[in-house]
């Protein structure tokens, strides 16, 4: 019916809002199913520490990071103070710098209204699909709006259920506690894209281990990272 | 428990304390000309995350985390793994990996 007005500018807009959101979903649907068990998890244990669903919705809103919350609930059940929390909090999603960073690159023409808004989405699975996409020139910021914001739903809105009657989920069905690992482990693949990228896959992943094994919390990520990206960076300079 | 107004507080002291390392690097670096170096070793640090991210949740276990090797989360990364390197399958790898790991289970 509207096929006529495609001449005219404000159409063509909404065409390419409707591209962007099209492709925001066919990007993001992965993520939502990984988060859906976690989310799920999350919402439960926060509701068996006392949260109400508000409190439940307000944390994921304004935090929307996975493991720092799953940490902070327990540290509040465990008495901990505000302050504990908050720093805890801090170094446990500090390598969103570094991904931000890494996201920077391909964000050159991008206001900084909108980079701001960006920036709130940035988690370990948007950051790593979106990073993907970008690299391969076929991605834009809106897209990855979507991307960001569609995660953010799914989120807030597993944990929301969870927190409302989690206990009725059958616990490990169909296998979808593996969803994010599988995602990860495609993504990693994506970004092997020559013999550097490996050699950085395998210091890194090595180096986590280890010091994963060694220290407590989740710094060994950052840590890892970047070792493993200073030393292949270093190797690649001195052999050139 | 008691979680009143100082529930709010720790919330928004976790959010802003998240949002802030999101948005320093996007909203400072996006715009300006970085040195090629950086550039070169920020282009190495997605596949050093994942990797970091992945492995040791692959082989090891519970706080304080320890090594074990023969789990289904590993056995089942094999086979997902190739998938992934075959296809390049982003949504295919997810539920290849989710149906492995649910049979797996199964058996065990």
């Amino acid at each position: 019916m509207k096929r006529n007005k495609m001449v005219s500018d404000s159409p063509k807009n909404r065409q390419n809002v409707k591209t962007s959101i099209l492709q925001g979903l066919g990007a993001a649907w992965p993520i939502c199913l990984g988060y859906i068990p976690i989310g799920l998890a999350f919402g439960v244990l926060a509701q068996k520490a006392g949260l109400n669903p508000f409190q439940i919705m307000l944390m994921s809103i304004l935090v929307f990071a996975g493991s720092a919350q799953f940490i902070a609930v327990s540290m509040l059940s465990a008495g901990a103070g505000a302050a504990a929390i908050i720093v805890t909090t801090f170094a446990v999603n500090l390598r969103h710098f570094l991904m931000s960073s890494s996201l920077a690159v391909f964000l050159g023409d991008t206001t900084r209204k909108k980079l701001s808004l960006f920036a709130y989405g940035v988690t370990d699975e948007s950051f790593a699909v979106n990073h993907a996409r970008f690299s391969q020139k076929t991605w834009g910021v809106d897209p990855a709006l979507v991307v960001n914001h569609t995660a953010n739903i799914a989120w807030v809105a597993s944990t929301l259920m969870g927190g409302y009657s989690g206990r009725f989920f059958p616990e490990g069905a169909f296998g979808i506690d593996y969803a994010l690992t599988a995602m990860f482990i495609c993504l990693l693949i994506f970004q092997l894209k020559g013999r550097i990228y490996v050699l950085t896959a395998i210091i890194s992943g090595l180096a986590a281990a280890v010091l994963s094994l060694m220290i407590s919390g989740s710094s060994y990520i950052v840590l890892a990272s970047i070792f493993a990206a200073t030393t292949v960076l270093g190797i690649k300079k001195w052999s050139q | 428990m008691t979680v009143h107004t100082g529930y709010l507080w720790i919330v928004l002291g976790m959010g802003l304390v998240t949002y802030l390392p999101r948005w320093f690097p996007l909203f400072f670096l996006a715009r300006r000309n970085l040195p090629q170096w950086l550039i070169e070793w920020l282009d190495l640090i997605p596949a050093a995350i994942l990797s970091a991210l992945l492995v040791p949740e692959l082989i090891t276990v519970g706080t304080p985390r320890h090594l074990v090797l023969w789990r289904p989360e590993l056995w089942v990364a094999l086979p997902t793994f190739i998938f992934a390197l075959k296809t390049k399958s982003l949504g295919g790898t997810v539920v290849v990996g989710m149906v492995l790991f649910w049979a797996v289970q199964k058996v065990m």
